[in-house]
C-alpha cells in the first residue's frame, strides 16, 4: 500500500472514469469512439481489482490475474469489434449508428 | 508528500483527459486523449508497485490497442469530420443518468471503511506470477490462462473471417471476362 493514501481514492477514479465511460457509450454516435468508451469502462474497472489486490490482500495474486485476463478479453473484444466495424463501414460508407438500421424491426 | 503528490497528479490526469475522451469532437483526437488515459493509469500501477502489471498496460493496452484503434480510424473516417453527438435531451439525460449512478456508488463507497492488510506484503516479481499462472495447485491459475488462449485465438480467427474482403459479383464477372 502507499503511505497516506487510503483505498478509497483509487475507487473515486475509478468510479468517476466508469461513469465517464458510460456517458460517452450513451452519447456517442461514432461506433469507434463508442468502442474506445468500452475501453475506459475496462480500464476503470482494472484499477478497482489491482487496488483492491494490493490493499486487502497482499499476500495473494487474485488482482493480478483478473486484471490480465480482462485485458485479454478487451484485446480480443477490441479486434472482433474493428472487424465488425469495417465491414459495417464497406456496406453502409458510414459507421454512424444512426445510418446502420437496415437490421431494425 | 512526493506520494501524495504524485497521486494527485496522475488522479487528475486520468480524470481530465477521460472527459477530453469522451466529449472531443475530432475522433483521432479522441484517440490520443484516451492513450494519455492509458499511459497514467500505468502510471498508477507502478505507485503500487506491481511493475509487471504496468509493463502489461503499457504494451497490451498503450501499444496495442491505442495503434488497433486509430489504424481502424484513419480507414473509416476523414480527419477532417466532426463527430456528431446525440441531441441536446439525449445528452441532458445521459448525463443525469450518470451523475445518479456516480453519487450513488460513491456514497456507498465513502461510508465504507476498507480496513488495510498492512502486515504481510511480499514483493512479487515476474517469475511468481509466472509460477502461478501455470500451475494446476491450490493458488494456480491454469484453467483461466487456457480458457483465455483459446478466447485469444477464436476472436483472431474470428475477425480475420469477419473483415475478410470477399469477391463481389463485379468481381466474379471481370474474371469471366478475361
Amino acid at each position: 500500500m502507499i503511505q497516506n493514501i487510503p483505498l478509497s481514492y483509487f475507487l473515486v477514479i475509478s468510479t468517476a472514469m466508469f461513469f465517464i465511460g458510460i456517458y460517452g457509450f450513451l452519447t456517442r454516435r461514432n461506433l469507434i469512439t463508442m468502442l474506445m468508451s468500452v475501453e475506459l469502462i475496462l480500464n476503470s474497472v482494472n484499477i478497482n481489482f489491482v487496488a483492491f489486490n494490493k490493499y486487502l490482500f497482499p499476500q495473494h495474486l487474485q488482482g493480478h490475474f483478473f486484471m490480465l485476463i480482462v485485458i485479454a478479453v478487451a484485446a480480443s473484444e477490441a479486434a472482433v469489434a474493428i472487424a465488425i466495424i469495417i465491414n459495417i463501414y464497406r456496406n453502409f460508407k458510414s459507421i454512424d449508428v444512426e445510418n446502420v438500421d437496415e437490421m431494425k424491426f | 508528500m512526493l506520494n501524495e503528490f504524485m497521486f494527485i497528479l496522475i488522479a487528475v490526469m486520468i480524470l481530465v483527459f477521460s472527459v477530453l475522451t469522451v466529449l472531443t469532437r475530432k475522433i483521432l483526437r479522441a484517440a490520443v486523449y484516451m492513450l494519455f488515459v492509458l499511459v497514467s493509469t500505468a502510471g498508477l500501477y507502478f505507485m503500487l508497485s506491481y511493475n509487471f502489471l504496468a509493463a502489461v498496460q503499457l504494451t497490451v493496452y498503450a501499444g496495442g490497442i491505442v495503434v488497433l484503434i486509430i489504424f481502424s480510424i484513419l480507414l473509416t473516417s476523414h480527419l477532417s469530420e466532426r463527430a456528431v453527438m446525440a441531441p441536446f435531451k439525449q445528452s441532458l439525460f445521459s448525463a443525469l443518468a450518470t451523475l445518479a449512478g456516480a453519487t450513488l456508488t460513491l456514497v456507498t463507497i465513502l461510508r465504507f471503511s476498507f480496513i488495510p492488510n498492512v502486515g504481510a506484503d511480499p514483493n512479487f516479481n515476474i517469475t511468481d506470477v509466472g509460477n502461478a499462472l501455470v500451475s494446476y495447485n491450490r493458488e494456480g491459475y491454469a484453467l483461466p490462462f487456457e480458457v483465455v488462449s483459446i478466447l485469444l485465438l477464436a476472436a483472431m480467427i474470428g475477425s480475420i473471417v469477419v473483415a475478410k474482403k470477399e469477391p463481389t459479383l463485379r468481381d466474379k464477372e471481370a474474371k469471366t471476362d478475361k
